[in-house]
């Protein structure tokens, strides 16, 4: 249930403000190292993949900051209601929004790997990965900003589709590997950013389940659409 | 490529999931459809609520909600003021508290209260006690001092006073006599107590040392308390109602009601939007 009233302590609503502002920068922050990363692969753009592994100790130090911030207004506010949930969940969003930079660095880095080589085949799959994944994390973070339960819902169910790309780029990558050894190198690294990417998506995930809970104060019930089977994948020479 | 499918695992996570419903206990006293009026004035109006067995209710909302004229329904305390009247049920064991032919007296035994400020007699400690008792039951000098000891024990005050149980209970802290005042109620063995902003007018050591006696008392007694302090609410009871303008709004387990009201008036007063 979101708060239309203001609290009676106007710097207790202050704090609740500032805690949405510091969560909306950190998202914005994520979401552009996101990007950067994407664009350092698919673009093979080596000054995003600068900036995106550059960016990465200024998220972290967001994320110190709020925790921070949460802790303090868990001792001295002692919220109860939508203000806990909204306190608590600012608390789980920043540490998944870490995590996520941490996947966008990685990618960054990989890009530059893969700049030392020429790929035999295009990256269209992935470039359609990297913005279905940005899209749910622009919306998520939205959704979050506004405390708008239904937007993440939709985020929520937007996952699957990724994981059926992520899928389809596993066995793909596979095959090259087993095509001509020379892709292996390359295609390792292909591999790691599709996980990366597809990482992100669920971080995505778990932050769209944490603003569906903050908002009407009841968690997600039942499996969230997951797509992922590449944990059983097998793809053997000469099969399909 | 196979694969599989992954059904099964996500039916063995959503068993290991927590279920986190808290049971509240049969009901003890069942208070239905009650109005009550001061004079014209209707301070409550139509009331369903159960007090769960051995367990804490907390009552609250903002001033002139209702919830201590609830607790005064409870045990026909308005019975003493002419032009105060109760209209409904509080059904107790089968029967109808609110009816003219109760005993009252009786019912005050069986229905115990302590209020916001400690209200000892002008008496030892020890007559403080058994005053009470003496007005229900005729028992020896030696249960009488079994009584005194059993109910000065509950309310964790036997150790601090027990050398000194004649002399005055004026001469006792704040929050010595609160709890005097704790086993003075108790040493009638009610089935109910009712609380009325209890520890309002102790320190913070004094509330803290009433609610652990409360959460002790709700093993063997049914418990209604009213309380200004959220926090308190929170800690003590196991179901939380909350009134406002004499409409009962919300009642829920304490957890749901802080984590998670259903009512918009519940969440923004509790979070203190308004009230």
């Amino acid at each position: 249930m979101a708060n239309d009233a203001e609290h009676i302590v106007k710097s207790y609503e202050i704090e609740l403000n500032r805690l949405r502002g510091l969560i909306a920068d950190m998202g914005g922050m994520v979401e552009h190292q996101v990007a950067d990363a994407c664009d350092a692969v698919v673009n093979r753009n080596t000054e995003a993949a600068t900036q995106a592994v550059a960016q990465d100790p200024k998220v972290d130090e967001a994320e110190r900051e709020i925790e921070q911030f949460v802790i303090r207004l868990l001792a001295l506010r002692q919220p109860v209601a939508g203000d806990l949930r909204q306190i608590v969940s600012s608390l789980k969003i920043t540490s998944d929004l870490e995590r996520i930079g941490d996947y966008a660095a990685n990618v960054a880095k990989r890009s530059v790997v893969l700049q030392q080589f020429t790929l035999p085949y295009t990256l269209t799959g992935l470039g359609h990965m990297s913005r279905l994944v940005q899209e749910n994390l622009k919306r998520v973070i939205d959704a979050a900003g506004v405390g708008d339960a239904d937007e993440a819902l939709e985020v929520w169910r937007a996952d699957e589709p990724i994981d059926q790309i992520y899928n389809a780029l596993f066995r793909e990558l596979i095959t090259y590997m087993m095509e001509d050894p020379r892709n292996i190198t390359p295609c390792t690294h292909l591999l790691f950013i599709a996980k990366n990417l597809e990482r992100i998506g669920d971080h995505a995930t778990n932050i769209a389940e944490t603003v569906y809970y903050a908002v009407t104060g009841q968690p997600l019930l039942g499996a969230r659409p997951k797509g992922d089977t590449s944990a059983y994948a097998v793809v053997r020479p000469g099969q399909d | 490529m196979s694969t599989t499918n992954d059904s099964a695992v996500r039916a063995n996570i959503g068993a290991m999931e927590a279920k986190s419903s808290e049971a509240l206990n049969a009901q003890r006293i069942a208070i239905k459809n009650v109005d009550f009026y001061y004079g014209t004035n209707k301070a409550l109006k139509g009331i369903n609520l159960n007090l769960p067995d051995r367990q804490v209710t907390g009552m609250i909302g903002p001033s002139g909600c209702g919830k201590s004229t609830l607790l005064r329904v409870l045990n026909r305390m308005y019975d003493l003021y002419p032009g105060q009247r109760a209209e409904g049920e509080v059904m107790m064991d089968g029967e109808n508290i609110l009816s003219p032919d109760v005993d009252l007296n009786q019912l005050r035994s069986r229905i115990g209260m302590v209020f916001q400020k400690p209200t000892p007699f002008p008496m030892s400690i020890y007559d403080n006690i058994a005053f009470g008792v003496k007005l229900h039951e005729k028992l020896s000098k030696s249960a009488m001092d079994e009584r005194v000891e059993w109910s000065l024990t509950r309310a964790a005050l036997w150790g601090e006073v027990k050398d000194r149980l004649q002399a005055s209970a004026m001469g006792m802290s704040g929050g010595q006599q609160q709890r005097l005042c704790i086993a003075r109620t108790i040493a009638t063995r009610p089935e109910v107590i009712l609380f009325d902003e209890p520890t309002s007018a102790l320190d913070p050591i004094s509330t803290l040392k009433i609610e652990e006696l409360i959460d002790e008392l709700k093993h063997d007694f049914t418990i209604a308390i009213v309380t200004h302090n959220m926090q308190q609410a929170a800690r003590c009871a196991d179901q939380v109602a909350f009134f406002y303008l004499g409409e009962l709004v919300e009642v829920g387990t304490a957890t749901q009601m802080f984590t998670a009201p259903r009512e918009k008036r519940t969440q923004e007063y509790i979070t203190g939007r308004f009230g």
